[in-house]
């Protein structure tokens, strides 16, 4: 019988990317593109949040992808298939605005690509013209490329050493391509906080409507503690339950990568006593 | 003028031994301390003390119990009425309740009920009695669905399921308890007796499913096909802010997030636990109730040299139970009155916070003095900033279930019977009450139980 958070899968995507299927029927049963879980590891862990890839309503199971940089995602990453989560909890966070926009630029950024999946299999299921770019740091670690070529009209690819497509940032990517043909009626942003500061202000420049999925730390995922508060538009703003997209020319993203940074300390002292221990 | 026998001072371990560990402050009588408080009682036939207990427990017979050192016979009476005696013993006002009608507390000092509640519930819980007795199959079949397994539907649960109901309790946490385990600290209520007085919802075959997020992972109208009625208890833990510059630097926590850390993710033991905590040389709390009182004294205990409470009104307003105020100052807590924060500075994180100085007005519509700005302004260096200025109902469902009427501060709607504008779904608890105490949670969902019980019986 299989054990609700047991681990179907695991897939390693590149070197430090990996990509999991875990068996949570009651959320896959709700889960809609742009939403979150909250995953707590093992017992001694913290509650994370990382964003829904996939999910299959009938089999029960919702599909995770994460970046191991710190002690939550080293010690998920270790876990096998067969191994149990500790907990998971979710579908958090509203769905995106899934509409019938007309032609839509998605942005991506390092494993946050893999965000981008479900947002545009659902916009083209309304019928949306779609355009991604994603970037990576290398082609190495860049993810789900074919997995977006598959549903997108057109996929633009930038490589921050120039191994693949377009050599630079994604942000100088989707510059150029707005400089050809700004005509978008929306836009999604997805990646790491910087990324999305740089994109946001491509999307204003050319002033194109942008959603901005926000990575803000959280607790408790649910608008009980605060941790993840933001300021949008001026006013203070919980990522767990007002986001996690925002309109991204609206977000405070200086405030919001200061935030990010609070416990850089903490995790890198936790981190270094983790290692330790792997390697004994 | 009578001469009343003063109260057994209820013990309380050391000063400079509490601060620095989590372990419980208050020790709690011994069986000789208690028989001789239990004896000062009156045994007043008119029973003043009931009337002031929000689920009625009968004080007096328990009290005679314990004189007589019937200490099983004292438990029934209690569980009678409060299933979870051990944790109100702990965390009841008891000053406000019970005791402040105390005859005695006229002449002197009232009876110590709340000390002898959890005397007679710790001694239970040594002797491994089991609470059940009262479970009367009457009703079959039917089920009820309760959200949120705090303090209102740990009643609701245990109302039903004694009359025979099928309850399921959905908990979003990965933890059940509610603010019992997220918020109330640990040197005050410890979490093995939270998770001990929950064995009774197992012990009447009440399931509670964690990690399920009423509104999220399941709406309320999926909830009401599949179940008889809904209770909604989902508590008020929705920080409020102050809405002034600078609140988002870093080091500026709600009380919440605060404890919650510390609490339900054990960050007082990192990194053996992996939630961190910062904690600061010079810790502000901003406001003065027992949520301000539990942060500060965490905050003594996590390490920080000076913890200063700034409140806008003087000591004498302090909503804090005055014996948790005293708990604080002992550990050193400090506090600076008559301050308000109007910013909140610093580069990155917070350094110091602007306060203006406020004075004293008329009474408001709470009764108490309004303070008013003075026009002075003054600096208060901090690193850490803790704020605990009060909560909102959690918003989550109101919002994913629009047909559920609120009022202007977020609070679901009821009649005074707890049933709320959706047909089958009743609601108790702080997302009614707005900020109550344990007790008063647990009174409405006695309440409300009761109605639900009624209606489908009707139905």
């Amino acid at each position: 019988m299989v054990l609700e958070y047991e681990i179907l899968e695991k897939r390693v995507l590149a070197s430090r990317i990996k990509e999991i299927r875990i068996y949570a029927p009651l959320i896959a049963k709700s889960a809609k593109a742009g939403q979150f879980v909250i995953i707590i590891p093992d017992k001694y862990g913290e509650r994370i949040p990382l964003t829904l890839v996939d999910w299959s309503r009938s089999e029960g199971w919702i599909k995770l992808v994460f970046l191991e940089t710190g002690v939550s995602t080293i010690k998920l990453g270790l876990k096998r298939v067969g191994d149990r989560v500790y907990h998971v909890v979710g579908p958090l966070g509203n769905p995106s605005k899934i509409d019938y926009y007309g032609k839509v630029l998605l942005i991506g950024g390092g494993v946050a690509n893999a965000a981008l999946y479900p947002i545009a299999r659902e916009l083209k299921r309304k019928g949306n013209y779609i355009v991604a770019a994603i970037g990576a740091r290398s082609s190495s670690v860049l993810i789900y490329e074919d997995e977006l070529r598959s549903i997108c009209d057109e996929v633009y690819v930038s490589t921050d050493d120039g191994s693949k497509g377009f050599k630079g940032y994604v942000s100088q990517l989707v510059d150029e391509l707005l400089r050809k043909n700004s005509r978008y009626d929306i836009a999604w942003i997805i990646g790491p906080a910087p990324m999305m500061r740089e994109c946001s202000k491509v999307t204003k420049k050319y002033g194109i409507k942008a959603y901005a999925s926000l990575n803000s730390l959280m607790v408790c995922g649910m608008g009980m503690c605060g941790a993840c508060r933001v300021r949008v538009g001026g006013s203070v703003k919980f990522t767990c339950i007002d986001g996690p997209e925002f309109e991204a020319h609206e977000v405070e993203w200086d405030e919001l990568i200061n935030r990010l940074n609070m416990y850089r300390e903490d995790e890198r002292k936790a981190l270094q006593i983790l290692l330790s221990r792997i390697r004994r | 003028m009578v001469k009343v026998k003063p109260r057994v001072p209820i013990p309380k371990r050391p000063v400079d031994e509490r601060i620095r560990d989590f372990n419980e402050v208050i020790v709690g009588y011994d069986e000789r301390q208690a028989i001789e408080e239990a004896k000062r009682c009156l045994q007043c036939p008119s029973k003043p003390c009931v009337k002031g207990c929000p689920i009625g427990v009968d004080i007096p017979r328990f009290i005679k119990f314990i004189r007589n050192r019937e200490f099983e016979k004292a438990y029934r009476v209690l569980i009678e009425k409060c299933p979870i005696p051990a944790i109100t013993g702990r965390v009841c006002p008891q000053e406000k309740q019970c005791e402040r009608e105390c005859i005695l507390a006229k002449l002197g000092q009232p009876i110590a009920i709340g000390a002898l509640e959890r005397f007679v519930a710790d001694w239970a819980r040594e002797q491994g009695l089991e609470k059940i007795r009262h479970k009367e199959r009457r009703i079959r079949g039917r089920r009820v669905a309760v959200v949120g397994s705090g303090p209102s539907g740990i009643v609701v649960a245990l109302d039903l399921a004694r009359l025979g109901y099928e309850i399921t309790i959905f908990e979003a946490l990965h933890k059940p308890g509610g603010v019992l385990v997220y918020g109330i600290p640990e040197f005050r209520l410890p979490k093995r007796i939270v998770e001990e007085e929950l064995e009774y919802l197992k012990e009447l075959e009440v399931e509670i499913k964690l990690g399920i997020v009423a509104g999220r992972t399941i709406t309320l109208y999926q909830l009401l096909d599949e179940y008889d009625a809904v209770f909604i208890g989902a508590g008020a833990g929705h920080p409020r802010f102050l809405n002034i510059p600078g609140e988002n630097l870093n080091d500026i926590y709600s009380a919440n997030e605060f404890l919650t850390r510390v609490n339900l993710m054990k960050a007082y033991m990192f990194p053996t636990y992996d939630t961190p905590i910062h904690v600061g040389k010079r810790t502000a709390i901003i406001g003065a109730g027992n949520t301000a009182m539990d942060a500060a004294r965490t905050a003594i205990r996590l390490g920080a040299n000076e913890v200063y409470v700034l409140y806008r009104r003087t000591r004498k307003e302090m909503p804090a139970r005055r014996e948790e105020v005293i708990n604080a100052e002992e550990e050193g807590v400090k506090s600076v009155f008559l301050v308000q924060p109007i910013e909140f500075m610093g580069s990155s994180k917070v350094e110091s916070i602007k306060l203006m100085r406020m004075k004293l007005g008329e009474p408001d519509q709470t009764g108490r003095p309004k303070p008013i700005p003075t026009g002075e302004v003054i600096e208060f260096p901090a690193d850490v900033v803790i704020n605990a200025i009060g909560f909102h109902p959690n918003p989550l469902i109101p919002r994913t279930t629009p047909k559920l009427k609120t009022d202007n501060r977020g609070r679901i709607m009821t009649d005074q019977f707890g049933r709320t504008s959706i047909k089958r779904v009743y609601a108790g608890g702080d997302v009614v009450i707005g900020e109550g105490t344990v007790i008063e949670a647990m009174g409405q969902g006695r309440k409300v139980a009761k109605t639900i019980h009624l209606d489908l019986l009707r139905s």
